[in-house]
């Protein structure tokens, strides 16, 4: 296992080992991305809201949301 | 055990930690994927495709540790009425599929080449699909009903019930015959694998679990974040009704 | 007791129902989680010839012959041992002296037929060289173990 297209072959098995290391990086990677992306989201979310109560308790003009 | 209940206090500690996890989870995962296709020998059995393995035997791990772990959250939730233990649980959950799906699959993408087979219905392989089918059972139930706070009972139920699965998955190799081999790492008298085998195994277990704590923090925030909004809303909609 | 005492008794005492429950399930319905017989079994039991089941054990030592595509071996748990012959291809872990799973009918001549051949991997990991090192220094334990009949 010296050479790249040694590597690739992976002894005839390259049909069974490179799809399980392909879709284990696709799923993981694809957890992690949606949880990050709901988490900015939602704290975006709040953090607008929260924004809002605080002008309106200032008294100061009342933005849309 | 209510110290660590509070929001602000998981918030502020969560902050702390996630420069940690994802940075072992990176540096784990990178030296394991290295060791697991390139740094390893090839077994002198099954070729090449020990390599699955490293994916496989953690995935595996995962999908029990996260199961138990989701179920120790949903007690707490139900005895204690630990505010943060539901969120907790249900932040599990999706991880938990994730690495039980990915054990089926490469477990399956293994057994075809080596066993002649990709399924059958031994009792190790059928205990876990049932595993997965707990994990997806949870997940719908918990999004189920409008009011979270039923949603998260029904489902903590569920994950109680279903925690009988997890010693069946773990002993039904030695329990019953089965195709599927028994285990090499934790067992009487030291592990069956070979040391320069065990390194990748362990980095990516490692790797695995230091994922599993990134993701249940983002997944956290997410769901603290979601509730704080929902509590917002609702003071509003109290606000607008009384004419204000 | 307070309410939490009461909820966390409740649980536990949930638990431990099912737990029992389902272990005596399962201890009812054992005979069916077991994914194969060993030779033993059907030698003792006198299981029905011609009803479809399954076999598992090691590949004797020596009882492998290819005629054409057919090949016959002996599945064996050390006390005893069965005949088996099966036309097909053979997965890649299939050798003597690893295990094996077959899966087909035992015929009245006393060979079983099978019509499907699993391998069945142990729960030994490591690289040629340790294996043929352990072999040459006699630590190799099962003793069962023979030279793979192909080339790895």
């Amino acid at each position: 296992m010296d050479s790249l297209s040694g590597i690739l072959h992976m002894g005839g098995y390259a049909g069974f080992v490179w799809p399980a290391y392909g879709i284990s990086i696709l799923v993981l990677v694809a957890v992690l991305a949606a949880s990050l992306l709901t988490a900015r989201h939602a704290e975006a979310d709040l953090d607008v809201l929260q924004r809002n109560r605080r002008a309106r308790r200032g008294g100061d003009s009342e933005t849309p949301e | 055990m209510h110290r660590f209940a509070n929001p602000a206090r998981f918030l502020r500690l969560a902050k702390v930690i996630l420069p940690y996890s994802s940075g072992i989870a990176v540096v784990s995962l990178g030296l394991g994927l290295w060791f697991a296709l390139l740094g390893s020998p090839a077994d002198y059995q099954q070729g090449e495709t020990v390599r699955i393995m490293y994916v496989h035997v953690p995935a595996a791990w995962m999908g029990l540790f996260c199961y138990v772990a989701m179920a120790v959250f949903s007690a707490m939730a139900l005895i204690w009425k630990h505010p943060l233990a539901d969120l907790l649980a249900k932040a599990t959950a999706p991880v938990g599929a994730a690495f039980t799906f990915l054990c089926l699959v490469t477990g399956s993408l293994w057994g075809k080449p080596m066993w002649g087979t990709w399924w059958v219905w031994d009792a190790r392989l059928t205990s876990m699909l049932i595993l997965l089918f707990l994990y997806l059972g949870y997940m719908a139930l918990v999004n189920a009903f409008d009011d979270p706070e039923r949603g998260h009972k029904a489902a903590a139920i569920l994950a109680l019930v279903g925690v009988v699965n997890v010693p069946i998955i773990k002993w039904s190799v030695d329990w019953w015959n089965t195709l599927h081999q028994p285990a090499s790492v934790v067992k009487m008298g030291g592990p069956a694998i070979d040391a320069s085998m065990m390194v990748p195994l362990l980095l990516m277990a490692l790797g695995f679990k230091a994922y599993w704590v990134t993701v249940l923090i983002l997944r956290g925030r997410a769901e603290i974040a979601a509730q704080k909004i929902r509590v917002i809303r609702m003071a509003q909609i109290h606000a607008a009704s009384r004419g204000e | 007791m307070t309410r939490k005492q009461r909820r966390l008794y409740f649980v536990l005492l949930g638990l431990a129902t099912l737990g029992v429950a389902v272990a005596l399930v399962l201890t009812a319905i054992s005979d069916s989680l077991v994914y194969f017989y060993s030779p033993t079994d059907i030698v003792t039991q006198r299981l029905p010839e011609g009803r479809r089941m399954r076999v598992g054990g090691l590949v004797e030592a020596e009882s492998l012959k290819k005629d054409g595509k057919t090949v016959t071996f002996k599945v064996t748990d050390v006390t005893n041992a069965i005949p088996v012959s099966y036309t097909g291809m053979l997965p890649d872990l299939f050798r003597e002296g690893q295990g094996v799973v077959v899966e087909g009918r035992m015929e009245k001549d006393g060979v079983f037929q099978a019509s499907e051949v699993l391998a069945k991997h142990d729960e030994n990991y490591m690289p040629k060289e340790v294996a043929d090192a352990l072999k040459k220094s006699g630590q190799w334990n099962d003793g069962k173990q023979t030279h793979p009949s192909q080339p790895q």
